[in-house]
């Protein structure tokens, strides 16, 4: 099973971003095997809809569950429709954080704790 | 004709002059007060217009025919403001994200997409005194509005004189508001802030190619700032509003500046006369500057008859 | 750690005399532009654009292209290119104070929300290179998408408002706003004085609304004078303006712990 930890380098030894759709990388961890790949986040660079870009790129990915810090609604709303579940909690490195999702101390959310970011916009 | 209110920033005395401007105009024509500030509509509070009528503003959004699409995520790809996801089998939508430019229901491969429509806002018309009231309402939360801008100036009405009292700043809904106005009148206020804010909105103007001319609200005489700044652009200085406390507190309890100071009411017909007599290409072409009379109560300037005419 | 978010009309950097270290350019969405050597003129793009942005001859309105690059997807020559677009420049400066992060949109620029974003991230980076505990944030007017985008993730929102009709009415729209987007606010009324029934009437709404009022500042005259002057209101204003300022932010203090 496939689960994404925001990152800021494109490593499992990397430091853990606050953002979700801003943070510049995902690794992507197969808590099975321990095989990890980095992911670069292409829509951290867009106007607005950053989160909502990000957590398209996620559903394409494949991953199952994302281990964040921070998540806004609009994000949230379409992870929670693909069927991807969200633990919130993550400090330290990609792979402390996934050590603490395996043991079970991250938290499940089912509720955005961020909230809403820019939108963009005529205005 | 179309005079539009606008300033580089908002609390400068923007709907005072546009409030008491459409009431001297009543006076002598038929004038129409369009509030295109539609985030923060304000204009009502001054003229308490009745109401008459209201009408939703609708844009343009996807419709998405499950049956039909093939999750195939060209829309999510192509869609530049990132107001569409495609899922495994289910395609959301962000309608506040969405612009409305058609490019999902055009380019969908499978023909699933058409375009419906979403409500942004309200316009609402009423009068008030012999004056036509319109403003728009933006809903709280939405994010995009020029749409409504528009609504609102196709209320204008040919061959009457329509103020238009435009946001502040000079980002796209001034823009839009200012925008095949006949003349614009600047309200500024003659400190650091005031003439930073004129900068940056004379050049919005001059970008549109609508000719302006400057009001200084709050003057306490003393506008050097304002002056040279007007003199090196060739600006006319039409008005100068003296700072007064019982003006500011009419403003508060929402009585017009003209209704506090009858006096006041010369100035803004003299302001209008330079608007309407050709005032427009005087300042065009950089006409002279224009000094007028110096009311001595309320060291107001006024244009007069004294231009290049 | 200071940052000005009123883009549109950035004004702190006015009174708080900066110099400038490093300007940075600020893109916006990508805009259209047509090559003519490729184009065969079948008036496609000007058929499906919604913002009348193309112009006879082929000649995009970057004031109206918004960058939707419907044209570009549909042009059967692939006769437009999508190029980058500077909108603004984003700037770091020093001040006594500390350091500012301000930034100037071109004329007739509509991605004020992005960049308030932009000047935010930077703030934000820069504070905690810098240790900065608070990073105050001058807003922009209105409850558009500058707005929306200042008030995301703030730990409170200090909403300034004053005792007239209009000041009530925007108010209420702002506390709507912040509501919505589950930020925390506070008020102070501005030149509370000038008719205190108004005032009242304020405090009356923020006491339904559960908000705090946490200050009051009265119409003074030192305050304009000082703001002519282009300098900062505190050191140059009357006593009670003084207090009243301060009593201000003795109280944001207490809600920040």
């Amino acid at each position: 099973m496939k689960v994404a930890v925001c990152a800021r380098e494109s490593h499992i030894n990397s430091p853990v971003d606050q953002r979700f759709g801003r943070c510049p990388y995902f690794v992507v961890v197969d808590v099975d095997s321990g095989d990890w790949e980095g992911l670069p986040n292409t829509g951290c660079h867009s106007g607005g809809g950053a989160g909502i870009q990000t957590a398209q790129l996620l559903v394409n990915a494949g991953v199952k569950a994302v281990l964040v810090d921070r998540i806004g609604p609009n994000a949230m709303e379409v992870l929670a429709r693909a069927g991807i579940q969200v633990y919130e909690g993550i400090s330290g490195t990609v792979s402390q954080s996934v050590e603490a999702y395996r043991q079970g101390h991250l938290k499940l959310l089912s509720q955005p704790n961020s909230p809403r970011h820019s939108r963009r916009g005529r205005s | 004709m179309l005079v539009a209110v606008a300033s580089g920033k908002g609390g400068t005395g923007k709907t005072t002059l546009a409030s008491s401007l459409a009431l001297v105009a009543a006076e002598k024509g038929k004038v129409i007060f369009l509030d295109c500030d539609v985030e923060e509509p304000n204009g009502h509070i001054m003229l308490k217009p009745r109401w008459e009528k209201k009408e939703a503003v609708r844009v343009p959004v996807p419709e998405i025919n499950q049956e039909k699409c093939t999750f195939c995520g060209r829309c999510a790809e192509i869609c530049a403001f990132h107001a569409l996801v495609v899922l495994p089998q289910e395609v959301l939508l962000f309608p506040t994200m969405c612009h409305g430019c058609g490019g999902c229901w055009h380019l969908c491969p499978a023909g699933a997409i058409s375009p419906g429509w979403r409500e942004i806002g309200l316009v609402e018309e009423g009068s008030s005194e012999g004056i036509g009231f319109v403003r728009g309402r933006l809903n709280v939360g939405e994010a995009i509005s020029p749409p409504l801008i528009e609504a609102v100036k196709e209320r204008c009405r040919p061959g009457e004189l329509n103020i238009l009292d435009a946001p502040p700043g000079t980002s796209c809904p001034v823009i839009r508001t200012v925008k095949g106005a006949d003349f614009c009148l600047l309200v500024t206020e003659p400190t650091p802030f005031g003439l930073h804010d004129l900068e940056l909105a004379c050049e919005m103007v001059a970008s549109l190619g609508v000719p302006c001319g400057v009001v200084v609200n709050r003057s306490d005489g003393d506008d050097r700032l304002i002056r040279q700044f007007c003199q090196q652009n060739n600006l006319p200085l039409l008005l100068q509003l003296p700072h007064d406390r019982e003006v500011a507190r009419g403003y508060a309890r929402g009585i017009p500046a003209v209704k506090v100071r009858p006096e006041w009411k010369e100035y803004f017909a003299a302001l209008l006369s330079f608007i309407e007599e050709g005032g427009c290409t005087g300042a065009r072409t950089g006409g002279a500057q224009r000094e007028g009379r110096h009311g001595q109560d309320y060291r107001l300037r006024e244009s007069g008859r004294t231009g290049s005419r | 750690m200071l940052a000005d978010c009123d883009v549109d009309a950035a004004n702190l950097y006015l009174l708080l005399d900066p110099v400038v270290k490093s300007a940075s350019p600020f893109y916006g969405l990508k805009k259209a532009t047509i090559n003519k050597e490729k184009c065969l003129g079948c008036n496609l793009c000007l058929h499906l654009c919604r913002y009348d942005a193309i112009r006879p001859g082929f000649v995009v309105d970057p004031v109206l292209c918004e960058g939707c690059a419907l044209c570009y997807h549909a042009c059967p020559c692939g006769a437009v290119e999508m190029v980058d677009h500077v909108a603004g420049h984003l700037f770091h400066s020093e001040t006594r104070y500390g350091p500012l992060v301000h930034a100037r949109l071109g004329i007739a620029e509509d991605n004020s929300g992005k960049l308030v974003a932009a000047v935010r991230k930077e703030a934000r980076r820069l504070a905690e290179e810098e240790k900065k505990e608070l990073i105050i944030t001058d807003g922009p007017p209105g409850i558009g998408c500058p707005v929306i985008s200042c008030l995301s993730g703030t730990d409170l929102v200090l909403v300034v408002t004053e005792p007239t009709f209009s000041g009530k009415h925007d108010l209420e729209r702002v506390l709507d706003l912040a509501e919505h987007f589950g930020c925390r606010a506070a008020v102070c009324v501005n030149k509370w004085d000038l008719e205190p029934e108004n005032t009242r009437a304020v405090e009356s709404l923020c006491n339904r609304r559960r908000v705090p009022v946490v200050g009051h500042l009265p119409y003074d005259e030192s305050a304009v004078e000082a703001v002519k002057r282009g300098r900062p209101v505190i050191l140059e204003c009357s006593r009670t303006m003084e207090k009243g300022i301060l009593a201000l932010w003795d109280q944001l203090k207490v809600l920040l712990n």
